[in-house]
């Protein structure tokens, strides 16, 4: 009894130390918020279209009409990542037959008109949030951010950041999940 | 002169406060529960800084919508709700009592517990002092007491 009193420090160094060592491991980022969405549908949304862009607005209710795994991104012209993340998502949604729906955030219709002629416009529908309520409604902490909505229309995965070297396989990976 | 500047100047600098003037509503007790609510949430960009005195685009954005709500008549658990529903209760700096917080809220208290315990069971295993000491006066030292009592009674 008395001896096992003695390795009592010893356990509890070890008990903090591992788990300092499993909170500093695996890639873990501990800025990195759960979304309240996961598992949901997704919220009323109503956007109008961009002014100057061939692209219907979109509602909830177009994107539970979509057939398929859907991609919701939020992006916006004035965001260097999302002109990055682009070129992935637009190859991602044509060799995957993925249909792409482009929230675009607090940006000026002109803008982004001029973006998407530039980098192509490979989004089904496009809502304007110039107010940055949708945002709010989705819950986001900035653009880029991107939503894989499964073929019932529930969210199945929030991903913050753009979709480029690292953050592409960990998308892959999300999607994957989703398609199992 | 410069130097009577300079103070003047430090004196008018103020920690900046991100509320904004156009954000601040004509109502003073409306505008004193959005700076008590936004003093209560999260940034979700600058994830230690409330609201309040947060720089970050949507915080401002939860500001004004905050205050849009106040005037719309919404009560305060009601604006607390809306934002948990969209970010979850981590926005608030306050985390509410339920299953997934119980660690949390009961953890300190367990701890506190378990230290009361074992230092409860360690005092009660240390071996008493035997009692045997004698304190009674002996017969020598009675009568010298007496003796004491009855010259102070004689002062």
């Amino acid at each position: 009894m008395k001896r096992l009193l003695f390795a009592l420090p010893l356990l509890v160094a070890l008990i903090i130390g591992g788990f300092a060592i499993w909170g500093l491991s695996g890639g873990r980022d501990p800025s990195a918020l759960p979304s309240v969405l996961i598992s949901q549908p997704v919220p009323q949304l109503d956007l109008g279209p961009i002014e100057g862009v061939d692209r219907p607005g979109l509602t909830t209710a177009d994107i539970s009409r979509m057939e398929g795994i859907k991609l919701l991104n939020v992006f916006a012209s004035w965001c260097a990542p999302c002109r990055a993340e682009h070129p992935n998502l637009t190859r991602l949604g044509q060799e995957e037959g993925l249909t792409l729906i482009g929230i675009n955030y607090k940006d000026k219709p002109e803008a982004a008109a001029k973006w998407l002629e530039e980098l192509g416009n490979p989004y089904t529908a496009l809502g304007s949030d110039y107010a940055g309520r949708a945002g709010i409604d989705l819950g986001i902490s900035g653009v880029p951010e991107t939503f894989i909505i499964d073929a019932d229309g529930i969210i199945r995965h929030r991903f913050a950041g753009p979709v480029v070297g690292d953050g592409l396989k960990r998308f892959m990976d999300a999607l994957d999940e989703v398609r199992k | 002169m410069i130097r009577a500047a300079l103070v003047a100047l430090a004196l008018l600098a103020s920690p900046a406060f991100a509320v904004e003037p156009d954000e601040v509503l004509s109502d003073p007790a409306l505008e004193d529960r959005a700076r008590a609510i936004s003093a209560n949430v999260r940034c979700v960009v600058c994830q230690n800084e409330p609201i309040d005195s947060s720089n970050a685009g949507v915080a401002r954005d939860l500001r004004v919508l905050i205050r849009e709500r106040l005037v719309a008549g919404d009560t305060d658990q009601e604006i607390y709700d809306f934002l948990v529903l969209r970010y979850g209760d981590f926005v608030l700096f306050k985390p509410p009592f339920k299953p997934s917080t119980y660690a949390l809220w009961l953890g300190p208290f367990a701890i506190l517990f378990i230290g009361g315990a074992a230092v409860a069971i360690s005092l009660s295993r240390r071996p008493r002092r035997p009692a045997t000491k004698d304190t009674h006066l002996s017969t020598k030292e009675e009568t010298e007491l007496a003796k004491l009592m009855e010259e102070d009674k004689s002062l």
